[in-house]
């Protein structure tokens, strides 16, 4: 009998597996990691997905091009505008037809309000997993000035569906200039606050600094994008180097940070806020006056052919294939999702550090799980 | 001696930089007018300042505008049932023999299934008589999910005049 509790492994030798998910309120979703502990040190990480796959890729061969638009809502659903303006930017590039430029503008408009929205949430929740409950509120009520935006233009808080191939559904609101404006006034004074409450505590930064380092080279090689990848020195701003809708119009800095660790994507977040407003004040006094879509066919046909386009959503690049055989229906739709590939260096950032840090690392990603299942 | 002069710096740097967060929260802690909490079961009301109102474009549940005369401007066409991605909408029509002897469409049932809408607004965009409109009805929760299966046109209701 002695003999057998002598042969038991010392604990802190012994590996041991535990879930993290599907339901933990850290992974932001329905996402689960099988983490094999070490003590209290992560030796290896495997993301398990598929929990909320709705098939989506699948569905878009059954529906016409303007169909397809309120799929690719749920997909990002923080970023819902961008995932709109991919679609149709694609059916757009394959007809051959150009938008009208008061389109082009309002579009960059709403994907910078969209992305300063969702870095918002991003922030709100990334302060609630380290533990600042405060976070939580003070983003949200900062979030509900745009949401309110959206909802008087778009019709709808978060699942916008405002786009359509060829342009817009309705013209924006007379309001909603003024309301940026007021918004973009206000947003200047509370910005400050986040960095007060988050970025400057001792907390934050002992859990952040030095934590889960993404080199350059892991970036490209798993191609990494979005601010996750530019704090790590990857220049990859799909806005800046291959510009879509009116962004060439634009002045902007794209954000690059060298060390790449959790406080060097969180700074990277906190500027790009700074950066959207900056582009939001040059376009929102200049939109052009003119027809709000491009005269388009209620069938929309796509010639035969393979297309593919690219844009820079709040979590770095989605991409849209798709595959037309000459028929209203596509005849096979690929999303090149930003979360998927960001969630490929889980395993390899977390490796060595402690169960903690993992938390903090996967809410520096910024994964919204939706979009990685599809 | 360097480290812990660090040490004791640190120390009183962390702690200032706590100070500076509460700082922010102390603000908001004493002054209740920055505060922007909807109550909401009790704001839905008349009878508090703030009335809860959506905004005119929000996108709450398909409807069919009746005039006071009970005429609706459906012509049972069918196209919001060919665009809806959902297959939400289903347009029962009749054929009715009009007043010259020639055969006329007429609508009989709008059946709308809210429970399977996803608010596109597909249905109302390409309506080309402009039947179909967003109420701001926001509060969809029932206790039967039967309920959810609604029928837009009133009973008794007919074409409005004038449009083909």
């Amino acid at each position: 009998m002695s003999e057998e509790i002598s042969s038991v492994v010392d604990i802190d030798q012994q590996e041991y597996i535990i879930n993290i998910g599907p339901q933990h309120p850290s992974t932001h979703g329905v996402l689960r990691f099988v983490v094999s502990l070490q003590g209290e040190v992560v030796k290896s990480l495997q993301p398990h997905i598929g929990y909320i796959h709705r098939g989506i890729e699948k569905m878009c061969e059954n529906l016409t091009y303007q169909q397809i638009i309120h799929l690719t809502d749920r997909m990002d659903y923080l970023s819902a505008h961008t995932n709109n303006e991919a679609v149709c930017l694609c059916v757009e590039k394959a007809l051959g037809i150009e938008v009208p430029e008061r389109v082009k503008y309002i579009r960059t408009i709403l994907d910078e309000l969209t992305r300063l929205a969702s870095h918002q949430l991003w922030w709100c929740s990334f302060g609630m997993d380290l533990g600042g409950q405060t976070c939580y509120f003070y983003g949200l009520r900062d979030r509900e000035k745009i949401l309110d935006i959206f909802e008087e233009t778009c019709g709808a808080r978060l699942l916008l569906s405002y786009n359509t191939p060829g342009g817009l559904m309705w013209d924006i609101h007379p309001n909603f200039q003024k309301r940026i404006k007021e918004f973009i006034k206000y947003f200047r004074k509370k910005l400050p606050e986040y960095d007060a409450i988050l970025t400057g505590n001792v907390i934050m930064h002992q859990r952040t600094e030095d934590i889960g380092i993404l080199s350059l080279e892991d970036a490209i090689s798993y191609g990494i994008t979005g601010p996750t990848a530019r704090a790590s020195g990857f220049s990859c701003d799909v806005r800046k180097r291959y510009p879509y809708s009116a962004y060439d119009k634009a002045d902007f800095k794209e954000i690059i940070y060298t060390k790449g660790d959790t406080f060097h994507r969180y700074q990277a977040r906190m500027d790009e806020m700074w950066e959207s407003m900056k582009i939001l004040e040059q376009l929102v006094d200049n939109i052009p006056e003119g027809d709000f879509t491009a005269k388009m066919k209620p069938v929309i046909k796509l010639p035969e052919g393979e297309y593919y386009q690219r844009v820079e959503s709040a979590r770095g690049e989605l991409g849209v294939f798709i595959v037309s055989k000459g028929e209203k229906y596509p005849y096979r739709m690929k999303f090149r999702s930003p979360n998927f590939c960001n969630l490929a260096i889980m395993n390899k950032l977390t490796s060595n550090f402690k169960i903690a840090d993992l938390i903090a690392i996967s809410g520096s990603l910024d994964l919204v799980i939706p979009d990685i299942d599809r | 001696m360097k480290s812990f002069i660090k040490y004791i710096s640190d120390i009183f740097s962390g702690v200032a930089s706590l100070l500076k967060g509460m700082r922010v929260t102390g603000k908001y802690f004493f002054s209740p007018r920055a505060i922007v909490t909807q109550q909401y079961p009790e704001n839905r009301h008349k009878k508090g300042k703030k009335k809860l109102e959506m905004f005119d474009r929000f996108k709450g549940e398909v409807i069919m505008p009746h005039s006071e005369n009970n005429q609706h401007k459906c012509t049972a066409c069918g196209i919001c049932e060919n665009n809806c991605p959902n297959g939400t909408i289903e347009v029962i029509s009749v054929m009715n023999i009009g007043e010259d002897g020639k055969k006329k469409r007429a609508l009989d049932k709008h059946i709308y299934r809210l429970s399977m809408c996803s608010f596109c607004a597909l249905c109302v965009k390409t309506c080309p008589s402009k039947a179909l409109a967003f109420s701001q009805e926001f509060e969809h929760a029932v206790f039967d999910r039967k309920k959810l299966i609604k029928i837009l046109n009133k009973p008794g209701s007919t074409l409005m005049k004038g449009i083909e």
